[in-house]
Protein backbone atom coordinates (compact mmCIF):
# COMPACT_ATOMS: atom_id res chain seq x y z
CA UNK A 1 0.00 0.00 0.00
CA UNK A 2 2.73 2.48 0.87
CA UNK A 3 3.25 5.10 -2.25
CA UNK A 4 5.75 6.75 -0.94
CA UNK A 5 9.11 5.10 -0.15
CA UNK A 6 11.83 6.04 2.46
CA UNK A 7 15.27 6.95 1.37
CA UNK A 8 17.59 8.27 4.31
CA UNK A 9 20.69 8.82 2.45
CA UNK A 10 18.77 11.29 0.48
CA UNK A 11 17.63 13.20 3.50
CA UNK A 12 20.06 15.98 4.01
CA UNK A 13 20.39 16.82 0.02
CA UNK A 14 16.81 17.19 -0.23
CA UNK A 15 15.66 18.27 2.67
CA UNK A 16 18.15 20.02 4.61
CA UNK A 17 17.59 23.48 2.95
CA UNK A 18 13.03 22.84 3.44
CA UNK A 19 13.82 22.57 6.36
CA UNK A 20 16.25 24.69 7.56
CA UNK A 21 14.41 27.15 6.04
CA UNK A 22 11.53 26.40 7.94
CA UNK A 23 13.04 26.51 11.03
CA UNK A 24 14.73 29.79 10.77
CA UNK A 25 11.48 31.55 10.43
CA UNK A 26 10.10 30.12 13.84
CA UNK A 27 13.07 30.28 15.87
CA UNK A 28 15.24 33.37 14.65
CA UNK A 29 18.49 31.44 15.36
CA UNK A 30 21.51 30.19 13.28
CA UNK A 31 22.82 27.78 15.50
CA UNK A 32 19.84 26.22 17.24
CA UNK A 33 17.59 26.05 14.00
CA UNK A 34 21.04 24.19 12.79
CA UNK A 35 20.51 21.54 16.28
CA UNK A 36 16.80 21.29 15.30
CA UNK A 37 17.33 20.01 11.90
CA UNK A 38 19.64 17.67 13.08
CA UNK A 39 17.46 16.42 15.58
CA UNK A 40 14.59 16.17 12.94
CA UNK A 41 17.09 14.08 11.22
CA UNK A 42 18.00 11.52 13.97
CA UNK A 43 14.90 10.93 15.47
CA UNK A 44 13.25 9.95 11.80
CA UNK A 45 15.86 7.69 11.56
CA UNK A 46 15.06 6.33 14.60
CA UNK A 47 11.44 5.76 13.89
CA UNK A 48 12.05 5.15 10.18
CA UNK A 49 10.06 2.07 10.85
CA UNK A 50 7.14 3.89 11.88
CA UNK A 51 6.82 5.14 8.43
CA UNK A 52 3.38 4.40 6.84
CA UNK A 53 4.02 5.62 3.23
CA UNK A 54 1.03 7.60 3.19
CA UNK A 55 2.67 11.20 3.35
CA UNK A 56 5.44 12.35 1.28
CA UNK A 57 8.70 12.19 2.97
CA UNK A 58 9.24 15.87 3.43
CA UNK A 59 5.77 16.10 5.51
CA UNK A 60 6.74 13.47 7.33
CA UNK A 61 9.87 15.51 8.81
CA UNK A 62 8.69 18.35 9.03
CA UNK A 63 5.69 16.62 11.05
CA UNK A 64 8.73 15.59 13.12
CA UNK A 65 10.01 19.08 13.02
CA UNK A 66 7.45 20.55 13.83
CA UNK A 67 7.33 18.77 17.10
CA UNK A 68 11.05 19.34 17.90
CA UNK A 69 10.23 23.32 17.78
CA UNK A 70 7.61 23.35 20.69
CA UNK A 71 9.87 21.00 22.92
CA UNK A 72 12.62 24.01 21.82
CA UNK A 73 10.11 26.48 23.28
CA UNK A 74 9.16 24.54 26.00
CA UNK A 75 12.97 24.00 27.29
CA UNK A 76 13.98 27.68 26.91
CA UNK A 77 10.66 28.98 28.97
CA UNK A 78 11.19 26.88 31.58
CA UNK A 79 14.56 28.31 32.23
CA UNK A 80 13.62 31.54 31.96
CA UNK A 81 10.55 31.08 34.81
CA UNK A 82 7.56 32.84 34.70
CA UNK A 83 8.40 36.40 34.91
CA UNK A 84 6.25 38.20 33.86
CA UNK A 85 6.70 42.30 32.84
CA UNK A 86 3.37 43.90 32.55
CA UNK A 87 3.63 48.01 30.98
CA UNK A 88 0.87 50.29 32.13
CA UNK A 89 0.86 53.46 30.44
CA UNK A 90 -1.84 55.43 32.34
CA UNK A 91 0.16 55.13 34.88
CA UNK A 92 2.97 57.55 34.21
CA UNK A 93 1.30 60.59 34.47
CA UNK A 94 4.48 62.41 32.50
CA UNK A 95 4.26 60.42 29.95
CA UNK A 96 -0.06 60.35 29.52
CA UNK A 97 -1.25 60.32 25.77
CA UNK A 98 2.47 60.05 24.43
CA UNK A 99 2.10 56.61 23.90
CA UNK A 100 -0.52 56.81 21.47
CA UNK A 101 1.92 57.29 19.12
CA UNK A 102 4.31 54.76 20.06
CA UNK A 103 0.54 52.69 18.94
CA UNK A 104 0.57 53.98 15.79
CA UNK A 105 1.15 51.43 13.17
CA UNK A 106 4.19 52.30 10.83
CA UNK A 107 3.44 52.10 7.13
CA UNK A 108 6.94 50.66 6.32
CA UNK A 109 6.91 48.27 8.33
CA UNK A 110 5.78 45.02 7.74
CA UNK A 111 2.41 43.43 8.63
CA UNK A 112 1.40 40.35 9.77
CA UNK A 113 -0.21 39.22 6.76
CA UNK A 114 3.50 40.07 4.38
CA UNK A 115 5.43 38.39 7.35
CA UNK A 116 3.66 34.79 6.63
CA UNK A 117 3.81 35.16 2.71
CA UNK A 118 7.57 35.54 3.09
CA UNK A 119 7.45 32.25 5.02
CA UNK A 120 5.88 30.82 2.97
CA UNK A 121 7.57 32.23 -0.20
CA UNK A 122 10.71 30.83 1.11
CA UNK A 123 9.34 27.45 1.61
CA UNK A 124 7.93 27.98 -2.13
CA UNK A 125 11.39 28.92 -3.65
CA UNK A 126 13.17 25.66 -1.69
CA UNK A 127 10.82 23.41 -2.81
CA UNK A 128 10.99 24.80 -6.43
CA UNK A 129 14.81 24.34 -5.46
CA UNK A 130 14.59 20.67 -4.81
CA UNK A 131 13.03 20.14 -8.01
CA UNK A 132 16.34 20.78 -10.10
CA UNK A 133 18.99 18.79 -11.26
CA UNK A 134 21.25 18.51 -8.38
CA UNK A 135 24.09 20.66 -10.04
CA UNK A 136 22.12 23.27 -11.08
CA UNK A 137 20.57 23.75 -7.68
CA UNK A 138 23.83 23.48 -6.04
CA UNK A 139 25.25 26.37 -8.52
CA UNK A 140 22.23 28.77 -7.93
CA UNK A 141 22.15 28.17 -4.05
CA UNK A 142 25.63 29.00 -3.88
CA UNK A 143 25.21 32.23 -6.21
CA UNK A 144 22.06 33.70 -5.15
CA UNK A 145 21.14 32.16 -1.54
CA UNK A 146 24.61 32.71 -0.35
CA UNK A 147 26.10 35.35 -2.37
CA UNK A 148 29.28 33.71 -3.77
CA UNK A 149 31.52 35.39 -6.37
CA UNK A 150 31.09 34.23 -9.74
CA UNK A 151 35.12 32.74 -9.80
CA UNK A 152 34.60 31.56 -5.99
CA UNK A 153 32.14 29.23 -7.74
CA UNK A 154 33.70 28.21 -10.79
CA UNK A 155 37.20 27.35 -8.96
CA UNK A 156 35.09 25.24 -6.38
CA UNK A 157 33.05 23.39 -8.69
CA UNK A 158 35.58 23.59 -11.51
CA UNK A 159 33.39 24.99 -14.13
CA UNK A 160 33.94 27.64 -16.18
CA UNK A 161 32.36 31.12 -16.09
CA UNK A 162 30.50 30.33 -19.21
CA UNK A 163 29.17 27.41 -18.00
CA UNK A 164 28.10 28.48 -14.81
CA UNK A 165 26.05 31.45 -16.51
CA UNK A 166 24.38 28.20 -18.57
CA UNK A 167 23.69 26.51 -15.21
CA UNK A 168 22.20 29.36 -13.90
CA UNK A 169 20.04 30.45 -16.53
CA UNK A 170 18.52 27.40 -16.79
CA UNK A 171 17.76 27.29 -13.09
CA UNK A 172 16.32 30.86 -13.03
CA UNK A 173 13.91 30.07 -16.04
CA UNK A 174 13.23 26.75 -14.37
CA UNK A 175 12.41 28.32 -10.97
CA UNK A 176 10.69 31.09 -11.97
CA UNK A 177 8.26 28.78 -13.92
CA UNK A 178 7.94 26.33 -10.98
CA UNK A 179 6.93 29.51 -9.21
CA UNK A 180 4.28 30.80 -11.15
CA UNK A 181 3.03 27.48 -11.22
CA UNK A 182 2.82 26.93 -7.22
CA UNK A 183 2.85 30.59 -5.89
CA UNK A 184 1.26 33.20 -8.56
CA UNK B 1 33.33 36.50 -30.11
CA UNK B 2 31.12 39.11 -31.33
CA UNK B 3 32.00 42.58 -32.42
CA UNK B 4 31.94 44.74 -29.62
CA UNK B 5 30.67 47.57 -31.16
CA UNK B 6 27.22 46.59 -32.53
CA UNK B 7 24.30 47.84 -31.02
CA UNK B 8 21.69 45.42 -31.96
CA UNK B 9 22.30 41.78 -30.12
CA UNK B 10 20.49 38.73 -30.51
CA UNK B 11 17.88 37.57 -27.99
CA UNK B 12 20.36 34.84 -26.27
CA UNK B 13 23.02 37.64 -25.72
CA UNK B 14 20.75 39.75 -23.79
CA UNK B 15 19.15 36.72 -22.02
CA UNK B 16 22.80 36.71 -21.08
CA UNK B 17 23.74 39.98 -19.73
CA UNK B 18 20.15 39.94 -18.12
CA UNK B 19 20.99 36.83 -16.10
CA UNK B 20 24.22 38.95 -15.28
CA UNK B 21 22.51 42.11 -14.56
CA UNK B 22 20.66 39.94 -11.42
CA UNK B 23 23.68 39.65 -10.15
CA UNK B 24 25.24 43.31 -10.45
CA UNK B 25 28.09 41.71 -12.83
CA UNK B 26 27.08 42.82 -16.65
CA UNK B 27 28.89 46.63 -17.64
CA UNK B 28 27.58 49.62 -18.50
CA UNK B 29 27.57 48.77 -22.04
CA UNK B 30 26.32 45.41 -21.71
CA UNK B 31 23.16 47.19 -20.17
CA UNK B 32 22.93 49.62 -22.62
CA UNK B 33 22.48 47.05 -25.20
CA UNK B 34 20.22 44.75 -23.11
CA UNK B 35 18.06 47.84 -23.13
CA UNK B 36 18.23 48.55 -26.75
CA UNK B 37 17.21 45.18 -26.93
CA UNK B 38 14.25 45.12 -24.81
CA UNK B 39 12.64 48.28 -26.85
CA UNK B 40 11.90 46.13 -29.44
CA UNK B 41 11.85 42.23 -28.36
CA UNK B 42 8.46 41.17 -26.19
CA UNK B 43 9.99 37.94 -25.36
CA UNK B 44 12.81 39.02 -23.77
CA UNK B 45 11.31 42.32 -21.94
CA UNK B 46 8.79 39.34 -20.28
CA UNK B 47 12.06 37.26 -19.47
CA UNK B 48 13.62 40.30 -17.96
CA UNK B 49 10.24 40.94 -15.78
CA UNK B 50 10.21 37.60 -14.47
CA UNK B 51 14.01 37.51 -13.94
CA UNK B 52 13.39 40.89 -12.06
CA UNK B 53 11.04 39.22 -9.76
CA UNK B 54 12.68 36.25 -8.63
CA UNK B 55 15.82 38.24 -7.67
CA UNK B 56 13.45 40.42 -5.14
CA UNK B 57 11.40 37.53 -4.06
CA UNK B 58 15.45 36.04 -3.13
CA UNK B 59 16.25 38.70 -1.91
CA UNK B 60 13.95 38.95 0.72
CA UNK B 61 15.47 37.76 3.76
CA UNK B 62 12.80 35.43 4.20
CA UNK B 63 14.76 32.90 2.08
CA UNK B 64 17.65 31.59 4.01
CA UNK B 65 20.10 28.58 3.48
CA UNK B 66 22.59 26.20 4.90
CA UNK B 67 26.18 27.14 4.28
CA UNK B 68 28.20 24.55 2.29
CA UNK B 69 30.11 23.85 5.20
CA UNK B 70 27.42 23.53 8.08
CA UNK B 71 25.87 21.38 5.48
CA UNK B 72 28.42 18.98 5.43
CA UNK B 73 28.77 19.47 9.17
CA UNK B 74 25.32 18.14 9.00
CA UNK B 75 26.05 15.52 6.70
CA UNK B 76 28.70 13.98 8.46
CA UNK B 77 26.82 13.81 12.15
CA UNK B 78 24.03 12.15 10.31
CA UNK B 79 26.28 9.70 8.23
CA UNK B 80 27.54 9.16 11.99
CA UNK B 81 24.12 8.09 12.89
CA UNK B 82 22.69 6.33 10.14
CA UNK B 83 25.67 3.80 10.16
CA UNK B 84 24.37 3.13 13.59
CA UNK B 85 20.64 2.14 11.98
CA UNK B 86 22.35 -0.56 9.59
Amino acid sequence: MSVHKINPNDWINQYSDYLFNYTITRVKDRETAQDLVQDTFFAGLKSMKNFKGEASERTWLVSILKRKIIDHYRRINSKKGQAEVRVNFSADSDNEGSWIEERVADPFDRTAEDTIENTELGLAIHNCISKLPAKQAQVFKMKSLLGYETEAICNELDITASNLWVIIHRARTAIATCLEKNWF
Amino acid sequence: MSNKKRLFIPCDEANHTCDKTQYHEASLWEKIKLNIHLIYCRACRKYTKNNTTLTKLIKNDQVECLETSEQNQLKNAFERELAKHK
